[in-house]
């Protein structure tokens, strides 16, 4: 079977096809029509084996590298398990979603953080069987909570595993991140996806889990975090699937987006790229704007790179948000900066501001010691 | 003559060749508005399945159950559960019977669009599978020909070029997903293909 590119007939009058073909092109990159020649020049240069395999290699390096934090489980070799943190009595938090956003999600298991994580294929969710060894292998009898992204794929997965975990006997509860404020409209917060906030949200609802509270309070204390935590995201340039090796998106140079999510989903607005300072502001216009947070209010900060950015110009950017912040009156109680929840290589960062009360604050504060973030 | 296990199992090994067939198409097509995969997430569900129903002796039932479970722990993503709860529906609509009649596949394609809408929660016209299953599940449930069945997914399949995607990956491109098929409505109106085939007892 053939596809055309084009929306609705064979009509093949010429010049109104060769613009159409033109225009279609600049905003979709189709790479299908291009010519053989023309893909293989394009394909993007990573270190990998196999584009197929990019999952399970990059698992077995994780478990090569940190035995002594975690251990992929025998039978679900895509669900890694902390090896200090799950105990009897306590909570268990379960996080997980696509791969390709290292350190999220596999960095973030350890004691006073994830007890356990189930990744799926690069930008797809995981299939509920992980989800469910994951549970089963990490359950302290004291109820499991599931604590992930909001993405359809990852929904119906975690939201099928609940359900053979139930027929274990094993109730699970679910709360979804939706810290990216640039995805939908404030009135619609549960529609938002989750992106790098999930870092802060992950760490107060594994604290609040490490310091033994039931699990009505680590689910409203994971709720709480993710109704206070705001993140904007702005691309530079795309990022490509190891298995295509061809760009996921088409951003001309010279362009940047704001508000882009972690899989390239389209942002707010699209334009030339601008300097640190402009882009940062742009971001905390709209951060601020929705905190709304009284003078003398603490934050903690996340400044992420999106793959490829590096340190220097995450910095540049924190100097400008930490000035923001000094204007508001709001006083910054920790900064993370750092690739924190990545997208392959897209270049470009985020910015994450969590809104602290003294529950929160203590929570961020409490120790973790996890296979990719350490702390305390 | 009926429609046997053995029927149900050449009938999933059908499922899986043609999105061996058609996986490149399948990926060139969702390049356009999604993560160019989708042809490889049908191609590994659907050989899974086949392998999972192949290796399963037992009721119509029991194939459908063996197959829900290959196709998603196989896959994940958004199709593996869409899928799984479709074959796990269909395999409730079969029954735990040794076979049935042809005609009684028609039940199966309603009780996976069900499986489908009760799983991904869509609604006609958000550019989804479902704008296949919908239309292929309606013609059937009025007790039309298998080629009327086929048609009405593959109608369906093709409308998807005039929505603007509202559910899944692609609703995040807004108006950019216009003038494009929705990739997993035309692997759906394949896969509709192949059970009518069935049907016809021409497969």
């Amino acid at each position: 079977m053939r596809f055309d590119s084009f929306g609705n007939s064979g009509r093949n009058d010429g010049s109104h096809t060769r613009r159409f073909l033109r225009l279609e092109r600049a905003a979709f990159n189709v790479r299908a029509n291009k010519p053989r020649e023309e893909i293989q020049m394009s394909l993007t240069q990573k270190l990998i084996n196999d584009g197929g395999a990019v999952v399970d290699e990059m698992l077995a390096g994780i478990a090569a590298a940190h035995p002594d934090h975690a251990c992929l489980l025998e039978n679900a070799p895509r669900a890694l398990v902390a090896k200090n943190g799950p105990r009897k009595g306590k909570v268990a938090l379960i996080v997980g979603g696509g791969s390709g956003h290292e350190p999220t999600f596999l960095g973030y298991v350890g004691k006073g953080l994830a007890d356990a994580c189930a990744v799926g294929n690069v930008f797809a969710s995981p299939p509920p069987q992980p989800v469910v060894d994951a549970a089963i292998a990490v359950n302290g009898d004291a109820g499991v909570l599931f604590l992930y992204g909001n993405y359809a794929g990852d929904v119906m997965n975690f939201d099928m595993a609940a359900e053979l975990l139930e027929m274990e006997g094993i109730a699970a509860r679910t709360v979804l991140t939706t810290d990216d404020i640039a995805s939908a409209p404030r009135d619609q917060r549960e529609k938002r996806r989750g992106v790098a906030g999930n870092v802060f949200i992950f760490k107060a609802a594994g604290a609040a889990a490490d310091l033994m509270m039931p699990i009505d309070e680590v689910e409203r204390i994971a709720r709480h975090a993710n109704d206070r935590t705001y993140t904007i995201g702005v691309a530079l340039s795309s990022c490509s699937l190891p298995q295509t090796r061809r760009p996921n998106f088409d951003l001309p140079a010279g362009e940047m987006e704001i508000g882009m999510g972690i899989h390239g989903e389209p942002g707010i607005r699209r334009g030339p790229l601008r300097s640190a300072n402009e882009v940062a502001d742009e971001i905390m216009d709209a951060i601020l704007a929705e905190m709304d947070a009284p003078a003398g209010a603490r934050v903690a900060v996340l400044v992420n790179s999106l793959g490829s950015t590096p340190l220097m110009e995450l910095y540049i950017l924190n100097k400008r948000v930490a000035e923001r912040l000094a204007e508001a009156g709001l006083t910054v109680h920790k900064t993370l900066v750092g690739p924190y929840c990545t997208s392959l290589e897209m270049a470009g960062a985020s910015i994450t501001v969590m809104h602290l009360d003294d529950e929160l604050q203590r929570l961020i504060d409490h120790p973790c010691d996890c296979v990719m973030f350490r702390q305390g | 003559m009926d429609f046997t296990t053995q029927d149900l199992k050449t009938l999933f090994s059908a499922l899986a060749s043609r999105m061996a067939t058609e996986r490149d198409a399948l990926c060139a097509l969702d390049g356009v508005i999604g993560d160019a995969d989708h042809g490889i997430a049908m191609e590994q569900g659907t050989k899974a399945a086949a392998e999972a129903a192949q290796a399963t002796d037992g009721t119509l039932q029991d194939i459908f159950n063996a197959a829900a479970k290959g196709f998603l722990n196989a896959v994940g993503a958004s199709s593996g559960p869409l899928y799984a709860t479709a074959f796990l529906r269909a395999g409730k609509a079969a029954g735990a019977r040794l076979s049935m009649g042809r005609d009684e596949l028609r039940a199966v394609i309603v009780a996976m669009r069900d499986g489908i809408v009760q799983r991904g929660k869509a609604e006609p016209g958000q550019k989804t599978m479902l704008d296949a299953w919908g239309p292929a599940a309606d013609a059937a449930a009025a007790g039309e020909s298998a080629d009327a069945i086929m048609a009405a997914a593959k109608t369906g399949a093709e409308a998807t070029r005039d929505m603007v995607a509202g559910l899944g990956r692609a609703a995040r491109l807004g108006d950019r997903s216009l003038g494009h098929p929705d990739p997993g409505a035309v692997s759906a109106a394949m896969l509709v293909e192949e059970i009518c085939k069935a049907m016809k007892g021409t497969a």
